[in-house]
């Protein structure tokens, strides 16, 4: 897999990683309010086939802006100000992401590139059955495929994120918020995507029902061999799961390295002050809380 | 100083489908005690009966049977309008909790006048600093002439700390107090209460369902399972060394860095559907009890008191 990206990609994407799937090059995204924010500053990172990268960050600092410019998502007063944005079809092809025109962009988005949006419970739209959506999606990008096809695929995905097929007749209403969410990551794996970007799939969701999805993401990975974007602000759980991790602050990447790294010894100090917000359920007892009172902690919030 | 003591709390709500009524339990027998000094974290899932307890609590709903029993250090019951004077509460959303019409000093004295803690307008502008002050929010003159919106997440629910303290409550009841905080600032926040707890001996019931906070925040947790307590003893032990299924579950599901990305598909999974609520592990008797069902008498004498 990787010999066939490594040819092309010499000419398209600059410095692209071999088995890289997505290169973001020094991306900057701006709103253009009065007065004009910087949401997203050069930021870069790649991309690997197969891999979970995190997206670690707190509110505002950038990362949703981030997946949606990955995604062509912003309109105005959004705009993509700078950088490049470089898919690695894994037939070889690298895409211009930012070049792409209307109709090639409708072909891109959901076939190449999904996304499970932030809130995805509530994505799902409530005056039509499970069916009637995912069927949408089916005939919309596979225009060739029979009812019977159509219906088979949709069972078929219902049940690789372990929903009964038969919720297909549901309505979103009658699902629980964790089957909403899981119905949404198999909508965002209908096509077979290469890339699959996760906004926050999990922050609604109680700890045990967050533990099944989680779950079944990496198998769904290591099944199918997809990359995930996973973007939170849960760092322990980014640890856990994600292959790399990317931390973010102010619209800036300020630290990208394996979990493991970041875990041994994060460089930032940002990185660390977010490491040292959670305290460890296992590890030792922090004395940090409940004895002497950090009173320079308490002055930062 | 204030003592609860929560005895076999039960709450039943009436839900209509349709034209048929069914009765929820939502809290099932929950006995408990808060006492000065300790802080009770109270963790479960959506729907467990949490936020009821809470409301109960702070006499926001009646309970249906069960008892909760406030009395002073010398024993005097705390009754009526004296109540809400001792036990008070801190929402989950500072963003909902304040009003954004008023300015934070509004917010700090109107408990302050209601409970006739101050009399002259001097004297509440003054306490009123004090407070804020108290929860580290400084210069205190700038902060309070403001409104909500001025205010960070983190600066907005220290309002209502120092609000909820302002009658002179002994009691604190925290309906999630942190989890609409950015990560970095929600420690501080906790900071926060446990500094205040130490300096005024207050009894303070956490509720939550971050466990690794629940474990360092608190000396004893209750774990509560579709209303009913299914597991209670010292915030440690109950996590380090958990008895009841529900409560291994929790624990497998909590985030835990130490473990990589080969335990997240690896470890065994419990099946929910078997869980049973109807036992309970207490540490402190360390042995099985039953759930749902009235407190045996000698259950209280074996925790209350128990050193911090």
């Amino acid at each position: 897999m990787t010999s066939t990206v490594q040819a092309p990609a010499a000419t398209a994407a600059r410095g692209a990683t071999p088995g890289a799937v997505l290169t973001v090059e020094d991306l900057s995204v701006v709103y253009e309010v009065d007065p004009p924010v910087t949401a997203v500053r050069g930021a870069s990172l790649t991309l690997r086939r197969g891999e979970i990268l995190g997206l670690a960050g707190e509110s505002g600092c950038g990362k949703t802006t981030l997946a949606y410019a990955v995604n062509r998502l912003h309109r105005p007063p959004a705009r993509v100000a700078s950088g490049r944005i470089t898919f690695h079809d894994v037939g070889g092809d690298d895409v211009d992401v930012l070049a792409l025109g209307d109709r090639e962009l409708r072909a891109f988005r959901w076939n190449k590139l999904s996304m499970v949006f932030q809130g995805a419970m509530n994505a799902l739209n409530p005056v039509t059955t499970v069916r009637a959506q995912l069927a949408d999606t089916l005939r919309t990008h596979r225009p060739g495929l029979s009812r019977a096809a159509v219906h088979a695929r949709s069972r078929d995905v219902l049940e690789r994120v372990g929903v009964d097929p038969a919720r297909l007749t549901s309505y979103p209403h009658e699902l629980s918020g964790g089957m909403r969410q899981r119905v949404m990551i198999a909508m965002a794996m209908l096509l077979e995507p290469q890339i699959m970007i996760m906004d926050e799939p999990t922050t609604a969701l109680d700890v045990v029902v967050q533990r099944e999805i989680l779950r079944e993401i990496v198998r769904l990975r290591d099944e199918l061999d997809f990359a995930v974007m996973f973007i939170t602000h849960d760092l322990p759980l980014l640890l856990e799961i994600s292959n790399r991790i990317a931390v973010m602050l102010d619209g800036e990447i300020v630290e990208l390295d394996t979990a493991a790294n970041l875990l041994a010894g994060a460089s930032h100090p940002y990185t660390r002050k977010l490491l040292g917000s959670f305290p460890s359920l296992s590890g030792e007892r922090g004395g940090f809380i409940r004895s002497g009172v950090d009173e320079t902690e308490e002055d930062q919030a | 100083m204030t003592t609860v003591h929560v005895t076999d709390l039960v709450k039943d709500y009436s839900i209509r489908s349709g034209l048929r009524r069914r009765r929820l339990r939502a809290v099932d027998h929950v006995s408990l005690d808060l006492v000065p000094g300790r802080t009770v974290a109270l963790v479960g899932e959506s729907g467990s009966g949490k936020s009821t307890i809470a409301k109960i609590l702070t006499r926001m709903e009646k309970p249906t049977s069960g008892t909760v029993e406030v009395a002073l250090d010398d024993g005097t019951p705390v009754r009526g309008p004296m109540y809400l004077r001792q036990v008070q509460m801190v929402f989950q959303d500072p963003f909902a909790s304040l009003n954004p019409f008023h300015s934070i000093e509004h917010h700090i004295a109107r408990p302050l006048l209601i409970h006739e803690r101050t009399r002259t307008a001097a004297q509440t502008h003054e306490r009123v600093l004090e407070m804020l002050e108290r929860v580290n929010l400084t210069p205190a003159e700038t902060i309070a002439p403001r409104r909500p919106h001025e205010l960070s997440g983190g600066q907005r629910q220290r309002v209502a700390i120092a609000r909820a303290l302002a009658p002179g409550a002994q009691v604190l009841i925290a309906d999630e107090p942190v989890s609409m905080l950015d990560v970095s600032i929600r420690l501080g926040v906790l900071n926060l209460l446990g500094r205040l707890q130490r300096e005024d001996r207050l009894a303070v019931l956490y509720i939550t369902h971050d466990l690794a906070t629940a474990r360092h925040f608190s000396d004893e947790i209750v774990v509560l399972y579709r209303g009913r307590v299914v597991e209670r003893g010292p915030a440690d032990a109950v996590i380090l060394d958990p008895h009841h299924d529900y409560t291994k579950l929790l624990a497998q599901a909590a985030p835990d860095p130490e473990r990589g990305p080969e335990r997240v598909t690896a470890e065994a999974v419990i099946d929910r559907d078997a869980i049973d609520n109807s036992v309970c592990y207490d540490h402190f008797l360390g042995e099985w009890v039953q759930a749902g069902t009235p407190a045996a008498r000698g259950a209280r004498a074996g925790r209350a008191g128990q050193p911090a």
